[in-house]
């Protein structure tokens, strides 16, 4: 079974992000870069899926610049077979664009499987996933909590997260994506023999140039900026009960919240 | 002159109140650009599409079929894209929900358009959409706009106040007969959460706890609250990874992003990722006993105390004035 992971690079949860004095992005050094986390989760359950399938393969697919070949080591270190990284060359990009570079390079690699992180958390976009399920005309199951590969391994039970705590329960046959959310899993460490073998895996090198066809952006990031600085506000002094008292008086008559 | 589309959403055939929300901001939109407001309702058993008319809808496009009964992405993507082939609207706009998350990339796709997801403004600016959106979950903002005649944008619940303009206005019903086509991803069942509130990231009020809950069981006292004053309970991630809270109670940058009239947090410091996840909360109160959390530096009201001796009795006070 040959399962594809999309996986993105992405800042650190912890960076602080800076603006461009111009106003026209983030700033982009001094950054420490991870894998975006719900992507992986997506890895993990891509290699129990080949674990449980017995056979196959786990290609991981990553579009970004040559930074990016790290993060597909890290897969690789975890346990991913080969790598894929497409370079964006510094062509313009937006969520339709980047979703037919990857639709194109998976259209020739056909997995049954592709996983992919529910969002990546640097553009919180939460839309390449299902534009590439689109492009290749696959069906989807997004934020998956839950993956249950069926007894003929042709297909799976997909629980996804909905609001108020509900799950909704999908038969899903392959081929098929699926964007892993957290809960799906614990993604493993990768091992120091897993770190040694990563480095000579396979790793294939495209362009995004060569893969976008006619796409051009559909959209335009403009104007980045902080948001408003929250002030600290009043702290309550004294006995709880008083406090409390306050408190509750505040909210519903300055506030006017409750 | 260009209509807008509003993707309404229902639950147990009631339009919900993020639906008229939307519709609400759609309105107003509208009249900037000429244009007038549609909606379009895809399920089985809708109740009383016409009362959209008073938020300010003109036609609701109802496509009511047995096979939709279950919500399903494929379905109601081709369902969708065939009416706006159709409509031929100049912005199409839907809710931030799971539903929303899920329909609307892909539904851009499908009708060769850009998206802008998740956002927290809309407006019209030399007739076209601008979108305001978060990025890195609320570290930054930055403004959208489209190439191309469609703009799609889908809100964040709770981002426009709901207001009945035109009372007991209604909307023109036009039933719409669109096969749903090939069904691959097909869902079975739902299965319900234990609670009946709202999901965090449409709930107006929350209630959430930190580390210093020490205990899975010591969340009771957070309920307790939650149901005096009609909240939804959240965690930090430290609660969430030292068991005490599920993981779809996780507030912050790999949580939810919620987006709350009010957020009280018990015993959370303040990590940047939290910060992140709700800042966009209208008010926030923090309860605390380091007078140094970075929580602090952020909350509208603060009370620096034990927050298992100050919830219990906050949660008498709303009892008391709440039955006045």
């Amino acid at each position: 079974m040959k399962i594809a992971v999309l996986i993105k690079q992405v800042p650190d949860t912890e960076t602080k992000i800076r603006i461009k004095a111009d106003s026209s992005g983030t700033e982009a050094d001094g950054i420490k870069y991870i894998i975006s986390p719900y992507d992986e989760y997506a890895v993990e359950e891509a290699l129990k899926t080949k674990e449980k399938a017995g056979a196959g393969e786990v290609v991981v697919v990553s579009l970004g610049p040559a930074r990016c070949v790290e993060a597909i080591r890290t897969a690789l270190a975890m346990g991913a077979d080969r790598g894929i990284h497409i370079d964006d060359g510094g062509i313009p990009m937006d969520p339709f664009v980047t979703a037919k570079v990857l639709a194109n390079a998976l259209k020739n690699e056909n997995p049954s499987i592709i996983f992919t992180g529910r969002q990546a958390i640097d553009d919180d976009a939460a839309q390449v996933p299902q534009m590439v399920a689109e492009f290749l005309n696959l069906p989807q199951v997004m934020i998956a909590e839950k993956f249950e590969l069926n007894a003929a391994k042709n297909g799976a039970t997909v629980y996804r997260r909905v609001g108020g705590g509900a799950k909704e329960v999908y038969d899903v046959a392959f081929p098929a994506l699926v964007g892993a959310e957290k809960g799906l899993n614990t993604p493993r460490y990768a091992s120091l023999p897993g770190i040694m073998k990563a480095k000579t895996k396979p790793m294939a090198a495209l362009k995004a140039s060569d893969l976008v066809g006619e796409a051009k952006p559909k959209t335009v990031n403009t104007n980045y900026r902080l948001p408003p600085e929250r002030k600290a506000g009043k702290v309550l002094q004294g006995e709880p009960e008083q406090v409390v008292k306050e408190l509750v008086k505040l909210l519903r008559e300055e506030a006017k919240v409750i | 002159m260009g209509n807008i589309l509003v993707i309404g959403e229902h639950q147990d055939g009631k339009v919900k109140k993020v639906t008229q929300e939307l519709v609400t901001k759609a309105a107003e939109l509208a009249g900037q650009i000429g244009g007038e407001v549609d909606v379009v309702l895809v399920g089985h058993g809708l109740q009383n599409p016409a009362e959209l008319g008073s938020f300010g809808a003109k036609k609701v496009y109802v496509v009511d079929t047995p096979k939709l009964e279950k919500y399903n992405t494929e379905g109601c993507v081709k369902v969708i894209s065939d009416l706006a082939q159709e409509a031929k609207p100049s912005v199409i706009l839907g809710t931030a929900s799971p539903l929303g998350k899920d329909l609307l990339p892909r539904l851009a796709a499908r009708l060769n358009a850009g998206l802008a997801a998740d956002c927290t403004d809309l407006k019209i600016d030399g007739g076209k959409l601008v979108a305001t959106r978060p990025i890195y979950s609320g570290k930054a903002f930055v403004d959208v706009k489209f190439e191309g005649d469609l703009q799609i944008a889908s809100a964040r619940p709770n981002s426009f106040v709901a207001k009945a303009a035109g009372a007991g206005a209604s909307a023109e019903v036009v039933q719409k007969n669109i096969d749903p086509g090939e069904l691959r991803a097909v869902m079975k069942e739902i299965v319900k959460g234990k609670s009946d509130k709202a999901d965090l990231t449409e709930a107006a009020v929350i209630v959430s706890g930190g580390r210093a809950m020490k205990a899975a069981e010591n969340f009771k006292i957070l309920n307790e609250l939650a149901d005096v004053i009609g909240a939804t309970v959240g965690a930090s991630r430290a609660a969430v990874d030292s068991g005490y809270a599920a993981h779809d109670m996780q507030v912050g940058q790999t949580g939810k992003v919620v987006n709350p009239n009010l957020y009280i947090a018990c015993g959370i410091s303040g990590a940047i990722q939290h910060l992140a996840g709700m800042r966009t909360s209208k008010v926030i109160v923090a309860i605390n006993k380091d007078p140094e959390a970075p929580i602090f530096t952020k909350a509208d009201y603060g009370i620096v105390g034990d927050l298992f001796q100050v919830v219990p009795l906050l949660t008498q006070e709303f009892k008391k004035v709440l039955t006045e």
